[in-house]
């Protein structure tokens, strides 16, 4: 079981719901994902297309909780604005707090996302920040109380997977929160190797909506999850320099 | 009067003198928004009992897709 905060989880996947071409498809990708956590992003409303339909209003709010991101936000202030609107809504109490402070890359502003992090966990959000694969980083926002450290595997959208093992490990091994390795995740084995390196959990977006068949990359997505997870759990064999014969020695055949 | 929702200048009936009556005038009686009045944030339970007035400054926002 995967616990944030208050909430529990069966699933280690959590999906995002940007950039999706078509609702049906992406309702059918959500169920396919078997995922319990949709992150949304909060923004202005066009008040000339009230009536477009909305991901939001199709799913079953009994299924799934929301983690509404902070996109958008530079700043602080920005961030906390944002979260404070998302949980106006009456429909969450989680937060993904996401201060980027780069165009290019998408990367997260770490000294933002502590400012951030501070001010809402004092508010009593249950506080998910995005950051770099940062140990530093990662064990101070722990000591501030964050409910779960994410990690990116590489930048936002760009499917390079998991660009440093190494840090990720780090972070990991010294975490006394879920540890959830988000952003730049293109195929399952990217997401079943930051379940291998311990990972409590997976959130990808991009990689299952920008497939060609995004329904089927979800499922392959989930079972990438729980083959990393239980591959893990299993207990792997040390690495070697040198072969190890599996095959017994005794009882050659000579001539 | 005139108010400013999403950064645009919007003239409404003086009718719609709250932010529930403004919403439903909108056709977004029914939908999952939050409201931002003269930046301070709304539950959805203060809707009905907030008062509107000429220049007052709205944020209606919603959930979209986002990772």
């Amino acid at each position: 079981m995967l616990t944030i905060g208050t909430h529990t989880f069966t699933s280690r996947l959590l999906l995002g719901t940007g950039k999706f071409t078509d609702l049906q498809i992406q309702n059918q990708a959500v169920e396919a994902s078997g995922t319990e956590v949709l992150t949304f992003a909060v923004r202005r409303l066009n008040l000339d297309q009230v009536n477009e339909p909305n991901f939001l209003e199709m799913l079953d709010l009994k299924k799934y909780k929301l983690l509404p991101n902070t996109a958008g936000a530079k700043t602080a202030e920005e961030a906390i604005r944002i979260a404070r609107l998302a949980k106006a809504s009456g429909l969450c109490d989680m937060i993904k707090v996401e201060v980027i402070g780069d165009d290019t890359l998408l990367l997260p502003d770490p000294l933002e996302t502590v400012k951030a992090c501070e001010v809402l966990l004092a508010e009593g959000f249950i506080v998910l920040p995005y950051i770099s694969d940062d140990y530093m980083l990662a064990k101070r926002l722990q000591q501030l109380g964050v409910h779960a450290i994410m990690p990116g595997a590489s930048p936002i959208g760009s499917g390079k997977g998991i660009l440093n093992p190494s840090a990720l490990q780090w972070i990991i091994d010294q975490a006394t929160v879920p540890v959830i390795v988000d952003a730049g995740i293109r195929s399952p084995k990217d997401a079943a190797y930051a379940m291998e390196l311990g990972a409590d959990a997976v959130l990808l977006n991009s990689a299952v909506s920008g497939a060609t068949n995004p329904v089927q990359m979800a499922t392959a997505m989930k079972l990438g999850v729980e083959a990393g997870r239980l591959g893990r759990e299993a207990g792997m064999i040390p690495v070697r320099e040198y072969a190890v014969a599996s095959s017994p020695a005794e009882g050659m055949i000579t001539t | 009067m005139e108010l400013i929702i999403n950064g645009n200048r919007k003239y409404v009936e003086p009718e719609y003198n709250t932010v529930s009556k403004l919403l439903e005038s909108l056709s977004l009686g029914q939908k999952t928004v939050i409201v931002e009045h003269n930046q301070q944030i709304l539950q959805k339970e203060e809707h009905p009992h907030i008062a509107l007035a000429d220049k007052d400054i709205l944020e209606i926002v919603h959930f979209v897709g986002g990772g």
